[in-house]
């Protein structure tokens, strides 16, 4: 059962360091604020009962998605340009409008409508066994095609990321004799 | 005593346009890209909340969603920044300003 003193308190720390992640000059502040949020979203999936779903957003996100960001960072160290630029667009005035405009349509709808005030059903539970029967049945396919994606994906950033005007070594000579270069082992 | 279920969507909400801001606003593309994975969380707090307050919580509907959301995510954070490191290498920038030889 979600507990109100859970979540509000969460929800105000996940979003403070959702706002510290889009908004800290510092990069490598904002990658650790980042997890922080994603740590906070972990959390309110514990308390919505999702335990699963919780585990596997601390394994992907803060586990995960989190050191990706920091080896990124560190990798691309000094091209944030000079200290005084803005960290933000030319046009932010214009985005925080457009960004202002989506929360209202976001958030009016969902304050108007009658049906969205119910409180939490008194038991919903989602049990590994059956997330795992689940996934090797019906959604067989789906788990399928995301480990595709993730394989294809995972390949695909090597390859990207991978530098080509480096020279490849070239591949040892398969024809010589395997043990000819390591003989000289000193006689004890 | 819960909390009923629009305090969720409106704090979904909330994280999607801060994730919006940041991928609108941010001149760094790693910035960028961690807006992108705030919006993707967002819309699992959504999942996570329909199926937790729905009608049929057994049918684990949500949850599969969100499980396939999150490695999706991962997927996508990956190859994105791959090619900001990519890119950082042939520019020696990640301004997303200066992303713009497609410009016509």
């Amino acid at each position: 059962m979600p507990s109100e003193l859970v979540f509000y308190p969460l929800a105000a720390l996940t979003l403070a360091a959702a706002i510290g992640a889009m908004a800290l000059r510092n990069l490598v502040h904002c990658a650790l604020s980042a997890a922080a949020a994603f740590t906070g979203l972990a959390l309110i999936y514990l308390d919505l009962n999702a335990e699963f779903v919780g585990f596997a957003q601390v394994l992907v996100y803060v586990g995960a998605v989190a050191i990706l960001i920091v080896f990124t960072v560190l990798l691309t160290r000094g091209a944030d340009g000079p200290w005084r630029a803005s960290a933000f667009s030319p046009g932010w005035v214009t985005g925080l409008a457009i960004t202002g405009l989506l929360l209202a349509c976001l958030v009016l709808p969902v304050l108007m409508s009658p049906s969205l005030k119910r409180l939490a059903p008194p038991s919903a539970t989602a049990p590994v066994a059956d997330i795992g029967r689940q996934l090797m049945t019906r959604y067989a396919l789906p788990l399928e095609t995301a480990g595709l994606l993730l394989t294809a994906a995972l390949v695909g950033a090597v390859i990207i990321a991978l530098d080509e005007t480096r020279p490849v070594p070239p591949p040892a000579d398969q024809s010589l004799p395997r043990r000819k270069p390591q003989l000289e082992e000193s006689p004890r | 005593m819960s909390p009923p279920l629009f305090a969720f969507l409106v704090f979904s909400a909330c994280l999607f346009s801060v994730g919006f801001a940041g991928a609108i606003l941010r001149r760094n593309a790693i910035l960028v890209l961690v807006g992108l994975e705030l919006m993707l969380n967002a819309a699992n707090v959504n999942f996570i909340a329909f199926w937790r307050y729905g009608p049929h919580p057994q049918a684990l509907t949500g949850v599969m969603f969100a499980l396939f959301s999150i490695a999706i995510a991962a997927a996508e954070a990956a190859v994105g920044l791959a090619l900001v490191i990519a890119i950082y290498r042939h520019r020696k920038s990640i301004q997303t300003e200066q992303f713009d030889s497609l410009k016509g």
